[in-house]
């Protein structure tokens, strides 16, 4: 699967790490619902590292659409938040 | 995925589909792309001068403020040596705030000298991109049936789409930063202007009063090291130590 880190870059990630992906993501909501800042880092931090580590970076001839986007990596707890309430990260 | 690079994705998705929706069809987005790529280049361009502004003044302020520690540790100096340790106390807990705003100010210097790097990678990334839409639209059309090649050239599009999208967002959120950073600093220039070094706290408006509190016994414990240096040094240099008068009284005794 394509996932991108916004700001970033775009990774061809294997399917068994887009598994383990999809499980920290939700752990990593259910941390930013629960408020737990310092949990939201660590688990955020831990999906970035999977994605550099097991991804290989897209060529720079590839027009490729991403399945999945992350928010970029310097994202902070409000703004993760802002994500599930308001409009997000990109104003229009 | 329901969770947060879900949500992201559903955001920039209808992101990019207003950006594609502005060309009549994918063979016009080439068109839309590079009119919307000089626009780009042309805000990154205004992005890394406003970066560099910023850094200039940081700079500056950063030479101001080592001055100031300089001045600070004399002052406290002279007022122990007059035996006024209040004085003393009061100069080195503006130095020690000093240092810390020296400290953040090294950071953001760095963070604003990453950023310009971030923005020019990005945009170089974007340009290639662009270019491989343009040579990629052309096989495409050689090799395809008109159906097929409207439906490659759609995919091929929103992948160019995602990226100006990204390097929209770069931008949005450098400005964003350096301008926070810009605010900061003028509030410092005002603050230093009035003479306002006393008031630490309406330099660290948004910490919470655990940071507060833990800032002040930071910054007590560093002001009580640094008064006992001076005192050390000052002691040194003109009263001799306890010990030896009082080794010299049993002398006198015995």
């Amino acid at each position: 699967m394509i996932v991108r880190i916004a700001t970033e870059s775009q990774y061809r990630l294997p399917e068994e790490a887009g598994e383990e992906l999809n499980e920290l993501d939700n752990e990593v909501v259910a941390a930013v619902e629960a408020g737990d800042e310092d949990r939201f880092h660590e688990l955020f931090e831990q999906m970035l590292d999977l994605i550099r580590r097991a991804g290989q970076p897209l060529d720079e001839d590839e027009l490729e659409e991403s399945e999945v986007i992350l928010p970029p990596p310097d994202t902070s707890f409000v703004e993760a938040a802002a994500e599930f309430t308001g409009e997000g990260l990109i104003p229009d | 995925m329901p969770g947060i690079g879900g949500r992201m994705s559903t955001v920039i998705k209808a992101k990019i589909s207003k950006l594609l929706d502005r060309a009549e069809d994918p063979g016009e987005t080439l068109e839309y792309s590079y009119q919307k790529q000089m626009e780009l280049l042309q805000n990154v361009k205004k992005g890394v001068a406003d970066v560099v502004t910023s850094k200039k003044r940081l700079q500056l302020q950063q030479q101001k403020l080592e001055q100031q520690v300089v001045k600070l540790d004399t002052q406290a100096r002279q007022a122990l040596a007059q035996g006024r340790e209040d004085l003393a106390r009061t100069a080195l807990e503006r130095k020690q705030f000093a240092q810390t705003e020296l400290q953040s100010l090294d950071q953001q210097v760095a963070e604003l000298e990453s950023q310009q790097a971030g923005l020019i990678e990005k945009e170089q990334k974007m340009r290639s991109k662009i270019e491989q839409f343009r040579t990629k639209k052309e096989v495409i059309k050689a090799q395809y049936s008109a159906a097929e090649a409207q439906v490659k050239i759609s995919e091929a599009a929103s992948g160019v789409g995602e990226e100006m999208a990204d390097v929209g967002l770069a931008m949005q959120r450098a400005v964003d930063k350096t301008e926070n950073m810009r605010a900061r600093a003028s509030a410092m220039d005002e603050l230093e202007a009035a003479g306002a070094f006393d008031d630490q706290l309406s330099l660290t408006a948004g910490q919470d009063e655990i940071d507060r509190e833990l800032h002040q016994l930071t910054s007590q414990s560093a002001v009580d090291d640094d008064l006992a240096r001076l005192k050390a040094e000052l002691g040194a240099g003109s009263a001799p130590p306890q010990q030896s008068l009082e080794s010299g009284e049993q002398e006198r005794q015995g």
